[in-house]
């Protein structure tokens, strides 16, 4: 998947001679955390995240006065250089950078302009997606050896019975390294006929069983 | 005259039929009828044959263009690759001759039962052919076809304008209904379910409470696999009585799956017979305290059809009827005629003995789990209800 399918295309944007008082304003009055600092050309020179416009305003405690550091420019309050993404790039390569570097928002640029934005929530929704759980079906998770070709084996007995599959997961079986787990969402109500074609070809079937109710 | 409730039920019920194999069999409303029949609890005065729903009735809630693929598909007209977009074909909801006339005849069932009621016939009434909770705007799912009750909650607005309760004690989350008032603040749907984790539609989480006017109109119970009788029934009647109170409804509605019961193939949740006898005796009090008793109720799910669903549905027309469970041995008559046809041996008497099912490792957390879930549900109305005091 790429940036461009996940990235949103409305940003807001101050320019660096914009005042702190105007980032306050915009972070108060819209959802949003983080503002790319643009010039006039629509290059990403910096940007403000809430945490960086309240450290530079007044204590809560001290409302009376109306703040002079509030009119300082927006420029000496921004991190630069900016990390930015290319919209052609990979979802999981914006995640590994949430992860590695604890930011929680990437300006997206092409050829040096700013063409959109994403953010952790932007990533967490895509996630959802990735789970299948946004749409009817059921769930079953089947552990397989962990070899070539299983896959397609075992996606055969869904595409038998005329289910479609929604989503797919693999991961690992706990420590043992010689099976893992197909995690599957799917369009029925009725998933019996396939957990039998599962079992009967071998398969071992995870999940809530009335003959084992101790999950 | 004394007012009775009215049954609602036609033979043709069973013409809504995907094929043999299939576990959604309306066999068991004929099994239900003859039941209460042979225990002297329905008679011919309470029965009613439903009425066809007309296409424009169908057309409160679905999308036209669904409706003809639907008739076609009922006259061998439609085909495969156009069936998929409307959820038809599929293993779930196969084409079968006639599809539409069946499918119309449940929702007919259903608007009769609301205007016996609504025109003062009769102070309740049970279509147990309907609740096909899981029919879309221009989708068929899980076993559903037309969704009768949401056509139904349509046509009291339209008509009637009263606000509606609906309530939906089905195993799967009753998500056609939801999505079809998830804006209306005139409607409220409470849906007590198995959590979605593993069963379908995998929808129904706390958080699912509606959107603009229709915020805190919509009521979700996720219930843990493996829950029994105690914890169900206290979660149900918690949360009933709460949004009841909350909502302050003009008719409730009631969709009466029976596929909580630790014999039903397709779910995870381990009811007996308790917890259908409690869901019809607290329907009924919460429509005489808030609606004059005016209670419509309706089938569902329920896909052991021997031993569970006659036994749960005839509770619910003997409540409905007279405020009391049966109990004692089945009538024998009508035990050895199915018997015959039962793949299971069927059960002697009303209620469930002890042991059915192993006992549950982990009931105290799943207790416990049930009890923060309806915490969470109703913290809405709760906060509301404080705030408005205050």
């Amino acid at each position: 998947m790429l940036v461009e399918e996940i990235m949103k295309t409305e940003v807001v944007t101050l320019t660096p001679g914009a005042t702190i008082a105007e980032a306050l304003k915009i972070l108060n009055e819209r959802p949003i955390r983080h503002i790319p600092i643009v010039d006039l050309e629509n290059h990403v020179v910096g940007i403000v995240s809430d945490r960086d416009v309240r450290d530079a305003s007044p204590s809560i405690f001290r409302k009376d006065n109306i703040s002079e550091e509030l009119n300082n420019p927006i420029h000496t309050i921004m991190s630069s250089p900016v990390m930015t993404v290319h919209p052609l790039d990979f979802v999981e390569e914006i995640a590994a950078i949430f992860y590695e570097q604890e930011f929680a928002c990437v300006p997206v640029v092409r050829e040096s302009k700013l063409v959109g934005i994403v953010t952790e929530k932007d990533m967490l929704y895509t996630l959802i997606q990735l789970t299948g759980t946004h749409v009817q079906s059921s769930q079953l998770e089947v552990k397989v050896p962990d070899r070539a070709g299983i896959l397609p084996e075992v996606a055969n007995i869904f595409g038998k019975r005329k289910v479609n599959i929604t989503s797919v997961l693999i991961y690992p079986y706990k420590n043992d390294r010689q099976y893992k787990i197909l995690v599957f969402r799917f369009q029925t109500m009725n998933p019996l006929p396939i957990k039998a074609d599962l079992k009967a070809a071998g398969y071992q079937v995870l999940g809530p069983d009335a003959e084992d109710p101790a999950l | 005259m004394i007012r009775e409730p009215l049954f609602i039920y036609s033979n043709a019920y069973t013409d809504y039929h995907f094929n043999a194999e299939h576990p959604f069999n309306q066999q068991r409303v004929v099994m239900t009828k003859e039941l209460l029949e042979a225990e002297g609890r329905l008679f011919d005065h309470h029965i009613v044959p439903p009425r066809l729903a007309t296409e424009d009735e169908l057309a409160l809630v679905h999308d036209r263009q669904y409706i003809e693929a639907v008739k076609r598909a009922g006259n061998g007209q439609l085909q495969q690759e156009e069936a998929w977009q409307f959820g038809l074909g599929t293993e779930d909801t196969p084409m079968f001759s006639g599809m539409h006339e069946a499918a119309s005849l449940l929702v007919g069932g259903t608007l009769t039962a609301i205007d016996s009621v609504l025109n003062n016939q009769a102070p309740q009434a049970l279509n147990l052919g309907g609740g096909l909770h899981h029919g879309f705007k221009r989708k068929a799912s899980g076993f559903c076809i037309y969704n009768d009750a949401a056509v139904a909650i349509k046509y009291i607005r339209e008509h009637y304008g009263l606000r509606v309760l609906y309530v939906d004690t089905d195993a799967h989350h009753g998500d056609g209904v939801q999505s079809f008032f998830y804006h209306d603040p005139d409607v409220c749907t409470l849906s007590i379910h198995e959590t979605g984790r593993y069963l379908f539609p995998g929808t129904g989480s706390t958080s699912e409470r509606g959107v603009k006017n229709g915020y805190g109109y919509t009521f979700n119970l996720p219930i843990d696999a493996f829950t029994e009788d105690e914890s169900f029934i206290s979660i149900y009647e918690s949360a009933f009585k709460e949004v009841a109170e909350y909502f302050q409804p003009e008719i409730i509605i009631t969709q009466n799956g029976a596929d909580a019961h630790c014999y039903d193939p397709l779910t995870h949740l381990c009811s007996t017979t308790k917890t259908f006898e409690a869901i019809p005796s607290l329907a009924k009090e919460v429509a005489e305290q808030y609606c004059n008793g005016k209670w419509v109720g309706l089938g569902g799910g329920g896909y052991d059809i021997w031993r569970v669903v006659p036994r749960a549905w005839g509770q619910l027309w003997s409540v409905m009827l007279t405020g009391d469970t049966l109990t004692g041995p089945l009538p024998a008559d009508w035990k050895v005629k199915w018997e015959r046809l039962s793949p299971v041996s069927l059960p002697d008497d009303w209620q469930d003995g002890k042991g059915l099912y192993k006992p549950i490792p982990r009931k105290q957390e799943i207790t416990e789990k049930n009890r923060l879930t309806l915490n969470q549900c109703l913290q809405y109305c709760r906060n509301k209800r404080q705030y408005n005091n205050n």
